[in-house]
């Protein structure tokens, strides 16, 4: 068989792959489509990474740095809420330019991030263009990936083994909307603890529900609260504990509507707020690009059609997340351990290279 | 009750078989018998008036100096016998375990001078959990033949004290038609405030003192009794009934307080056609007063706390309908769920034509920025400057506070009430459980909740706001700050 049909066949499948997966993209943040967990997400790319990495062409890292760049570019507008598909993507050009750097065998520390001193130093911007070609890069980078690979299926359970450590017996404890990471934590400390759990429903999807009937069959004490509740009965919780949908560089949160009343209810009757994130969540976006930072879905979930006249003469808002700033969270709770909100930037920092940043 | 008649036939005896003065002192002394039984008789949900004057105050066990009113020293041997079969009977009372327990000791703490005892009852609907109380409340509500409402679901622990009650079974379908003991005015205001038909502090006052109009006109008086004491009597299974359909509010808890007040100030002499009259006047010019005029006040003062391009905020509880087009301002509706009774108004404002915009309760911290005050609504306003209101007031206070915008309740003076009150468990409300099972793209998640064990559905109907989160409150007597309220109620009482 001819190489180059193989390849041309090869990139026909990977473009269709590509589209697919942003289409899906598209549709499965409209709400419509079914919801799928940031973990399944991270999953998809990252193996849709590696195959681009194994099936397009190119010869040297900076090739395929650029061709990442731009699938990532359109993946990230596809869809820009949906914060894990970027990290992915940073996550692998992170990778890539650390096999690069061990190819040449420079050691890694040389070229981390610039320090002042180096900007006074070196005098310009680093030489580093890329462009050599090493034969062996190509199974280096893909072996990489596939490690990042097997990290991500292990984050839920790296999480979930923490839970003993933060869950005495009979507590009373809250959270709020539905995050499998949370729901794995918890049923693990229900193996050996007794503990109640109070579930805030998290209008107007009301996912909550879904949390509770799961807690409760896993023989959890389970009650749903309303929304309006959290504060009235904040009072006679312990600790909450709570997922998210992204961490921020400054130890925010973007987290589902909602999550910043119970924050600051937690923080009203000093209850500490723990959050479990696995660190493929943790973005490097900062808190204040307004106009991106939210997203709103159909005012129909808040007012029906049925309402009938009022409808035209009303404005209706249906946000989907909330802005938790870094003071009010207590903890992190990650697949590499605990953390305080004030040291996500260092970690933000070993995960993705500053050139990343934006893509 | 029988020991009680027995120990005053005694002493009737002794006394006689005494000097002359005893006849006065005996006749005291039955009185003061009298209404120690009344109040120690089981819990009337609307705390009864306390006993007027320190001649009534039982005089505690503990050694006690004389009430200031017994000045022959001869009578003072007589006390002492009265004290201690007073206190042998507390004695055997406390051998039965009786519930009315706590009232004695809560009397027996009493200072014994001028003041008021400072415990009142408790009232049944917090003791759910006491089964002494329960069935006191039903061998009460069988004399009266008012039917026991039955708790539905699995209750949440930390609830247990209290009732929960399905909309689904009201408790008019275990009365018989025509039901004698009940006036029909009156079942249907149970009935419509257990469906939730009438609902509100201030509807449901006025339902009531309309309803109780309605039971006044009907009345006669039967022979041989007096108005003033026969129509109380009357009023107490009604009462009773209502509790039972949906526990009263503070505000329905005045009113009942007033009118009490008014019926037993009847002189004897009075003619039945007038002294009906003047009642219905007088509940008339109460719901006047204390409701409309007071609400026309209110939105006076707080018109002039909003400015032009102002944006306010609103729960829906805030009953706030006399808006008049002096100034321009935009308004937001926060509602929640299971009630939604932001809706209602968001159509009346909507139709006086202020532009609204409407959004859930989760949302409240993304739309807060744009907002430059909060108007709040109180079910209550308890004498430790706390605001008992729809649960979700306190959240939005909380929030309102940490984006610096000020918070202003607008409550009318005859929702103060003299309760002390810190969190929102000890007293409060459980609603129908079922409201919060909803269904989504066809699917019902919590359909059965009530199979799965350790499943549970909370309903909360009422919180409590501190007072640091608020920072004005609008009644008809002025703007005052929220620590105020005990010096109102202290001021009223003296009116009174």
């Amino acid at each position: 068989m001819r190489p180059g049909l193989h390849e041309e066949w090869g990139e026909i499948d990977l473009t269709e792959r590509i589209e697919a997966f942003l289409s899906d993209l598209k549709r499965g943040g409209s709400g419509t489509g079914p919801l799928r967990g940031s973990a399944e997400m991270a999953r998809e790319t990252t193996a849709l990474l590696r195959r681009i990495a194994a099936q397009a062409r190119w010869s040297n890292a900076g090739d395929l740095m650029e061709i990442i760049r731009t699938e990532g570019r359109r993946m990230t507008a596809a869809q820009p809420s949906e914060t894990t598909v970027g990290n992915m993507i940073r996550r692998v050009l992170k990778i890539i330019r650390e096999e690069y750097a061990r190819s040449r065998g420079s050691s890694e520390e040389t070229d981390q991030q610039e320090s002042l001193h180096k900007l006074l130093t070196s005098g310009g911007l680093s030489e580093e263009n890329f462009r050599q070609h090493f034969a062996a890069l190509k199974a280096n980078v893909i072996e990489a990936i596939n490690e990042l690979l097997t990290e991500l299926e292990g984050t839920t359970d790296n999480i979930k083994m923490q839970a003993l450590e933060h869950i005495h017996s009979n507590e009373v404890i809250m959270t709020i909307g539905r995050s499998r990471t949370v729901e794995a934590f918890l049923k693990d400390a229900a193996r050996k603890r007794k503990f109640h759990v109070i579930v805030a429903e998290c209008a107007p999807f009301c996912q909550g529900h879904k949390m509770a009937t799961s807690l409760s069959e896993a023989g959890i004490e389970t009650t749903v609260i309303t929304d309006a509740a959290i504060f009235a009965v904040m009072s006679r919780v312990n600790k909450v504990i709570i997922g998210t949908q992204t961490v921020l560089a400054n130890g925010g949160l973007r987290a589902v509507n909602g999550t910043h009343t119970l924050a600051l209810a937690a923080k009203h009757h000093s209850t500490p707020l723990i959050v479990c994130a696995p660190m493929f969540k943790l973005s490097p976006q900062f808190p204040n690009e307004e106009d991106t930072f939210h997203k709103f879905v159909s005012p129909h979930e808040v007012l029906p059609f049925t309402e009938g006249e009022i409808l035209s003469k009303v404005n209706v808002h249906c946000p989907v997340f909330d802005y938790v700033p870094p003071e009010l969270i207590t903890l992190f709770i990650s697949n590499i351990g605990g953390h305080a909100p004030s040291y996500i930037y260092r970690l933000m920092s070993e995960l993705y290279h500053p050139e990343d940043h934006e893509l | 009750k029988e020991e009680k008649q027995r120990l005053r036939k005694e002493k009737k005896q002794q006394k006689k078989n005494k000097e002359k003065n005893d006849e006065k002192t005996s006749h005291e002394g039955e009185k003061k018998k009298n209404k120690k039984k009344k109040e120690e008789q089981p819990a009337v949900p609307a705390p009864a008036p306390p006993p007027p004057a320190a001649a009534a105050v039982p005089v505690p066990a503990s050694e006690a100096p004389a009430p200031a009113d017994k000045p022959a020293k001869s009578k003072a041997d007589l006390k002492a016998e009265r004290r201690a079969r007073q206190e042998a009977e507390r004695a055997s009372k406390g051998k039965k375990g009786d519930v009315g327990q706590p009232a004695p000791t809560g009397k027996l703490k009493a200072p014994p001078s001028e003041l008021q005892p400072v415990v009142k009852r408790l009232p049944e609907h917090v003791q759910v959990d006491n089964p002494e109380v329960v069935k006191k409340l039903a061998k009460k509500l069988e004399r009266q033949q008012i039917p026991l409402r039955s708790d539905y679901g699995y209750k949440v622990s930390l609830f247990s004290h209290l009732h929960q009650y399905s909309r689904k079974a009201p408790l008019t379908q275990q009365l018989g038609i025509p039901s004698t003991v009940i006036h029909p005015a009156i079942v249907r205001l149970g009935l419509q405030y257990s469906q939730g038909i009438v609902a509100g502090s201030n509807a449901r006052s006025v339902a009531l003192l309309h309803a109780f109009q309605q039971v006044i006109r009907d009345y006669t008086t039967p022979p041989n009794e007096e108005l003033s004491r026969d129509l109380v009597n009357k009023l107490k299974p009604y009462i009773s009934f209502l509790n039972q359909c949906r526990p009263l509010s503070a505000s329905m808890g005045n009113a009942i307080k007033y009118i009490k007040k008014e019926i037993s100030n009847i002189p004897s002499q009075c003619k039945e056609e007038e002294a009906k009259i003047k009642l219905l006047n007088c509940i008339e010019r109460y719901i006047n007063e204390k409701i409309v005029l007071a609400a026309k006040a209110i939105a006076k003062y707080s018109i002039e706390k909003i400015s032009d391009g102002d944006v306010i905020l609103f729960p829906p509880n805030c009953s706030f309908n006399a808006f008049e087009k002096k100034r321009k301002f935009r308004v937001i509706v926060v509602d929640s769920r299971p009630r939604l009774e932001g809706r209602e108004a968001l159509r009346r404002l909507v139709q006086k034509g202020i532009s609204c915009t409407y959004v859930l309760i989760s949302a409240v911290s993304y739309i807060l920025p744009e907002v430059s005050k909060v108007f709040l609504g109180a079910h209550a306003l308890l004498a430790n400057g706390y605001v008992m209101s729809r649960v979700g007031t306190s959240q939005i206070a909380l929030v309102a506070k940490a984006f610096n915008v000020p918070v202003l309740v607008c409550c009318e003076t005859y929702k103060f009430c003299e309760r002390v009150q810190t969190d929102s468990f000890v007293s409060n409300e459980l609603d129908d459980p079922d409201d919060l099972i909803v269904t989504r793209k066809g699917k019902t998640q919590l359909e059965h909740w009530q199979k799965v064990p350790s499943l549970g559905l909370l309903n909360l109907v009422y919180d409590v706001t501190p007072p640091d989160f608020v920072d004005l409150v609008i009644t008809d007597l002025g703007m005052i700050p929220c620590t105020s309220v005990p010096v109102v109620l202290r001021v009223k009482n003296v009116d009174q």
